[in-house]
This record gives structure tokens, C-alpha cells and sequence, in this order.
């Protein structure tokens, strides 16, 4: 199979994420925020006015913290950027999308296809993983400048809403698709199969865990 | 006497190698896979990440977002004497960590467990880890800083002596496997196995044995070598690559490390350092020498003694 390249904006048309394919190789341009659990909690759970004007500004939400530090002058310094996983903002994700009109979710490892049907296929939107993992300085070539980074005297760096302006950001990869198909679970299909034959002659543990089980196309997210 | 203000120099100068240069012994390993790797998707994965070292190393900048938790382990030569004793020491480690947090930058990700306090620079209470360990002679000071991946691909079981190495097999395939998944685990990993001890010392040789021994390394033990050997194939037969896509190449390396246990248990664990596996040393001496290596050599025929007592006079005669 020949991998295929795309350049994205992080304000895309519904056309351009229509045209996107499981496996292809994304590159983007644009304004990309970065929010995880803390921005979440702070905007759905505290009710805080988010400092963007969204989606109109940008779709893509990162869930991500830079390798960064703020400067005494309030200047940044901005290293190595990678994603965090995301299975784990499945819990704040759907109110998340309808609030702001993300289109873009990146991170790492992707959510469930049950996720892709309920909230993202509705909203017209798709995630890209990012790529290694850990291409973050690749990535970091990427970020033309920080424009802002809000709340982080209430959420700590690692935590705070990072605005970056992207140009030719990327590899990330397409791992959904507007029909709700998840390129993390067609690989465990694939991979699954080979399993019997790699377990053979070795033996389940004497003292069984609670709530244990031998299904081997089972996932740890959840 | 070594100096604090070489000390701490110097574990500054570690901080920012371990963060932005990947290990030479590691950078082999992968470009090793890199060669046999079919599956379409892992190989441009991995010729990603190859492309990513060169990133950093161009630009000084760290090669992952997220660099990690900071940890130190000082080995000291018998005859080692320092500033100030252990809690100066101590505390140049803490400083330079701190101040490599905002001078590479490096992300703070250290936070308190509940209240989620984050300093900004990745010392808090009991962080960063501080690990010692000790050599018969030497007036010399290994300072090694490993910035281990914090989240994914690790786990730890009670195995027992009737679960055999078939059951050790199981639960090695076991993590792998589910860690494996979406590449959670950052694979292709160096990947640590510790066997006995207690549940804590059993996770500290698994650890240590993931991210202070080299890729290429092997035990003294020669059946344990062998079976480091055999679970390196069977990882890479599992037929998953990086990031959880189809491939050939989960382990980069597997490490073996054993302690005596209680009679009636075998524990277990099971360790993933990653494809950013962050790890400088600089040996410290007297008069100011110091000498940067990217391998830890912390298991030392001393660090694997099994006897009562240990004698002097070998470790002279070498």
C-alpha cells in the first residue's frame, strides 16, 4: 500500500475531512490549541469562558503539553512537542466537541470506534495520531510561533491551553474516518489472528487476577 | 574530594544529553529493525522517529514532548568523597533538575498525586528519585539520569514456582501484547524483565534492568543470557510493530534481572523504555576529570553477588 500525504488547515472543510483515509499521512497548518483534563474540567466543570473564539479560529484540539517553559519577560520557549493519550478525555470529549466545534482531535493511541460513532462521525470530525510515538521535535519544527497560552498560572504549564501557529506541522495519521472505522482496532484484527500460534505451550497463571480474561482481541482502554 | 559545583555542572550537562541525544547502543538497535521492518505504516513510523533523532540533535531540542520523570542513580566508588556529604549531593541533583526543566525546556510533569500541584520544574516530594548504589574502589562518582517514560507498559504479577518459565512466557506476551495495543507502550521498547526479590525490589530490577542496561548487553548468567536472547525473537514474533500496526519489531532489546525470592513465589515484572530512551552518565573523579558514556554499567559482577562476603582482592587483580 502506498501511503498517501495530505496538507491540512486546522479550520478544515467538511469536504477536506470527507476525503481523508485511514493511514494517510497529515500535515497541518493553521491554529491548533492543546487541551487535556485540566482545560476540560476547567471549561465544561467550572464553567470558565474559554479565551478562544471557536471553531472559528481553529478545530484542532491537541491533546498534548509542550516541552516548554514561560519566560520571566513572558516570552516562550517552545522544544519538543507529543501527544498524550487519549482514551482517558473520553469522559469530557463529547461535550467538549459540541461546545466548541472541534473537527480535529489529535493525540496518541485514539479512542474506541464506539467513540468515532457516538460523537465524532455526528460532528464531523476525525482523529490523527500522532506519529512514533515521540516525533516531537519533529513536530516542534513545525510550531511558527506560540500566540498565547491561557490559564496557566491555574493549571501549570504541562496543563495550560498552549496556542500554536502551525505551519506544515506534522507526520500525524489518520486513524478515523467519517465512517466511525478506527485504524488502531483493523491492526489488532489483523495482528489477533497470529496470536494462538505466538501464545502455544505457555500457561495461564496459577493465581488468577480478579476479574481476568484470556480474550486476546481485548484492549486495555476503555 | 569531588567538588558540588562539578557535580552539579555536571548532572546539568546529563539532564540535557538524556533529553536530546538517543543513546548510540539504541539508535543501532532501531536502525537494525528499521532494516527487517515489512509492515507498511511501522516502517514509515520508524523511519519517522530515525528522522526525529536527527531533529532534536540539530535543533538541542528534546526529541519527545513529553520528556519523562527525571530520576537520578549516583554509584559511588569505595573511596569516594564528596562537598558536603550525601544531603549536598542531594540537593545539587534536585537543583539541576529544576534548572534543566526550564534550560532545555523540559516539561514539568511532576505534580502531587492529589492535589495535582505542579512546580514547574519537576522536584517535588520524592522527586526526583535519587537511587545508590556502590563499587568496591574508586574515588569516582557515576551520576546517571534516566527520564523514563511515565504511564504505559509496565505491570507486575505473583507468579508461582509451578507457573514455570511457560507462565513467564504468558505474562510476558501478556503486556506486551495489551501495552502493545496503539503502540501505548512506545514500542519498539528496551524491554526490562525482573524476576524475585519482593513485589518492590522485583519492579526496581525490571526497571533498572530496562533502563541501565544497554541494548546488546547480556547476563553474566549464561542460561539467562539465552533466555534474554529467546524472549527478544518471541516479542518480535508477536507480529506487532510500533505504534500497534502490523510488523515485525516490539523489542528493540530484553533485559533480564534476578533477585533471590521468598521460597514459595517467582514475581515478576515487566518493563518498556520507550523510543526516546533518555539516558546520559558522566563518571565524576577527584581532580575535576569527568568522562560523559551512554551506558550505565550499573550490573557489575558486585551489584550481582550471591555470597556472604565479597573479596577485595578480585576486583583489584583485573
Amino acid at each position: 500500500m502506498k501511503i498517501r500525504e495530505v496538507t491540512l488547515s486546522t479550520t478544515p472543510s467538511a469536504e477536506a475531512i470527507a476525503d481523508l483515509r485511514l493511514g494517510d499521512i497529515v500535515y497541518l497548518d493553521g491554529l491548533i490549541y492543546t487541551a487535556r483534563e485540566g482545560v476540560y474540567m476547567r471549561a465544561l466543570e467550572d464553567k470558565a469562558n474559554i479565551p478562544m473564539e471557536l471553531p472559528s479560529q481553529s478545530a484542532a484540539n491537541f491533546h498534548c503539553s509542550p516541552a516548554a517553559v514561560i519566560r520571566e519577560d513572558g516570552s516562550f520557549d517552545l522544544g519538543a512537542v507529543t501527544a498524550t493519550a487519549s482514551f482517558r478525555f473520553a469522559k469530557w470529549l463529547p461535550e467538549w466537541m459540541a461546545k466548541t466545534g472541534a473537527r480535529l482531535i489529535i493525540g496518541k493511541g485514539g479512542m474506541s470506534s464506539k467513540d468515532y460513532k457516538e460523537y465524532f462521525v455526528p460532528n464531523g470530525a476525525v482523529y490523527l495520531s500522532t506519529v512514533g510515538y515521540g516525533t516531537g521535535a519533529l513536530l516542534g519544527r513545525g510550531v511558527e510561533t506560540v500566540e498565547a497560552v491561557h490559564w496557566h498560572e491555574e493549571l501549570g504549564i504541562a496543563q495550560a491551553m498552549w496556542v500554536i501557529r502551525a505551519r506544515r506541522m506534522g507526520p500525524f495519521i489518520v486513524a478515523s474516518d467519517l465512517q466511525g472505522a478506527c485504524l488502531f482496532e483493523r491492526e489488532n484484527a489483523k495482528i489477533v489472528q497470529n496470536l494462538d500460534k505466538v501464545y502455544e505451550g505457555t500457561k495461564p497463571a496459577v493465581l488468577k487476577r480478579y476479574g481476568e480474561t484470556d480474550d486476546r482481541s481485548d484492549e486495555v482502554i476503555g | 574530594m569531588i567538588s558540588l559545583d562539578l557535580i552539579q555542572k555536571t548532572a546539568e550537562a546529563l539532564m540535557d544529553k538524556a533529553a536530546i541525544e538517543i543513546p548510540q547502543d539504541y539508535l543501532d538497535g532501531l536502525r537494525a529493525a528499521a532494516k527487517t521492518e515489512d509492515g507498511d505504516l511501522s516502517s514509515f513510523v520508524l523511519q519517522a522517529m530515525l528522522d526525529n533523532y536527527e531533529a532534536a540533535k540539530e535543533d538541542r531540542r528534546a526529541m519527545c514532548g513529553d520528556t519523562g520523570v527525571p530520576r537520578w542513580y549516583v554509584k559511588m566508588g569505595n573511596d569516594a568523597r564528596i562537598e558536603g556529604g550525601p544531603v549536598a549531593l542531594e540537593a545539587a541533583l534536585r537543583r539541576a533538575t529544576a534548572n534543566a526543566t526550564s534550560g532545555v525546556p523540559l516539561r514539568p510533569n511532576r505534580v502531587h498525586p492529589l492535589w495535582r500541584t505542579d512546580h514547574n520544574n519537576n522536584v517535588g516530594i520524592g522527586a526526583p528519585e535519587i537511587e545508590y548504589g556502590f563499587e568496591p574502589g574508586g574515588e569516582w562518582v557515576d551520576l546517571i539520569t534516566v527520564h523514563k517514560g511515565g504511564l504505559f507498559g509496565t505491570d507486575y504479577r505473583m507468579l508461582f514456582p509451578s507457573d514455570g518459565i511457560q507462565g513467564i512466557k504468558r505474562f510476558y506476551l501478556d503486556s506486551l501484547v495489551a501495552f502493545g495495543k496503539r503502540g501505548l507502550a512506545c514500542q519498539p521498547a528496551i524491554i526490562g524483565i525482573g524476576l524475585g526479590g519482593s513485589k518492590d525490589t522485583c519492579m526496581v530490577l525490571g526497571k533498572r534492568a530496562s533502563v541501565l542496561r544497554t541494548v546488546g548487553s547480556r547476563n553474566s548468567d549464561p542460561k539467562i543470557a539465552a533466555m534474554e536472547e529467546e524472549f527478544k525473537e518471541l516479542g518480535n514474533s508477536i507480529g506487532m510493530g510500533a505504534m500497534g500496526f502490523v510488523g515485525k519489531n516490539m523489542v528493540i532489546d530484553c533485559n533480564i534481572e534476578v533477585g533471590y525470592c521468598h521460597t514459595g513465589g517467582m514475581q515478576m515484572s515487566v518493563h518498556a523504555f520507550c523510543l526516546s530512551s533518555r539516558r546520559a552518565v558522566a563518571r565524576l573523579f577527584p581532580d575535576g576529570r569527568v568522562e560523559h558514556r551512554t551506558d550505565p554499567d550499573w550490573f557489575t559482577d558486585y551489584q550481582r553477588r550471591d555470597s556472604v562476603e565479597w573479596e577485595m582482592g578480585l576486583e583489584v587483580a583485573e
